[in-house]
């Protein structure tokens, strides 16, 4: 994923970076190993940015950065534009996290002055191709990705599901 | 938390309307080696809010010789884009906290990781 941002679009190398949602910053590592210029992760979660920072030492990274805050609650007009670039896998919006996955999108492409790279349930692209529009701004379907997930909660009741997932772009247009 | 991420922050307090720029108040600061990219220092310096870069610098007892105000030409002056970067990337708060101005709210830093979440009352 970070390469396919890096090698077609280079907007990872050299460039100021935001993952939004960044969890244990598997993104943002990433994106500091193709050198990114610097890489912010932002994330509401004590434990996983605990293991986020563990990870930036085992793998002594320089130009990653964090910050605890709760990008649902951020000022519309928050960080606008300082980012080149905004990575994401965010919340998918299901279950309890109805519509969180476009609060995350709607705050992305506030931060990002170039692109916005983001996973989404494919079964929600037309959804959010509609947002998109009105929204003015471009969005392409990189590449569907299949995730195979195991269960992971105590509600759920598969062993495992298959996920369909759309990898997207979106730029301003 | 490095410099160029604290020139982003700012208190959302309800009801401030002047929540930036945070004081920074450290106890523990630390200055690691980042690699240098020229370029990426230079691309930066338009985009962050250079008198809260100074005085953030200044706090932390590191502002070396960094001017009030930008001057022209920066973009060639490899001496003074490495002081930038130092600066911007280099220098970094491990503990302490981030003040803001106007209401005095305290966020604290642990492990070099800034805490802007607000509690129920002040959203």
């Amino acid at each position: 994923m970070l390469y396919t941002i890096h090698s077609t679009f280079d907007d990872i190398e050299g460039r100021l970076v935001a993952d939004l949602g960044c969890g244990c910053g598997v993104l943002s590592i990433g994106a500091a190993m193709l050198d990114a210029g610097l890489c912010i992760g932002f994330d509401i979660d004590d434990d996983a940015l605990d293991i986020f920072r563990r990870n930036v030492e085992e793998f002594e990274i320089s130009n990653v950065d964090m910050v605890q805050c709760d990008l649902c609650s951020l000022e519309p007009d928050a960080y606008g534009e300082k980012f080149d670039t905004v990575i994401m896998n965010p919340p998918f919006g299901t279950k309890h996290n109805q519509g969180m996955d476009m609060k995350f999108l709607k705050a992305a492409l506030t931060m990002a002055k170039t692109a916005v790279y983001s996973l989404h349930k494919t079964s929600t692209r037309e959804h959010i191709q509609k947002k998109a529009n009105d929204w003015g701004v471009k969005m392409e379907v990189i590449a569907e990705l299949r995730y195979d997930l195991p269960a992971s909660y105590k509600f759920h009741k598969k062993k495992s599901v298959d996920i369909q997932v759309d990898f997207l772009r979106f730029s301003k247009a | 938390m490095k410099l160029l991420t604290h020139n982003m922050l700012m208190s959302h307090v309800k009801g401030v309307t002047k929540g930036y720029p945070l004081l920074i108040k450290a106890t523990e600061v630390k200055v690691n080696e980042v690699e240098f990219n020229p370029q990426f220092v230079s691309r930066m310096i338009p985009k962050v809010e250079w008198s809260a870069l100074v005085k953030a610098a200044e706090e932390l007892g590191h502002r070396q010789d960094l001017p009030a105000e930008l001057l022209a030409d920066y973009e060639k002056n490899e001496e003074f884009l490495k002081k930038v970067h130092k600066v911007l990337l280099e220098v970094e708060v491990i503990e302490g906290c981030l003040q803001c101005p106007e209401s005095g709210r305290e966020f604290p830093i642990t492990k070099g990781i800034p805490n802007m979440l607000l509690n129920e009352d002040e959203v």
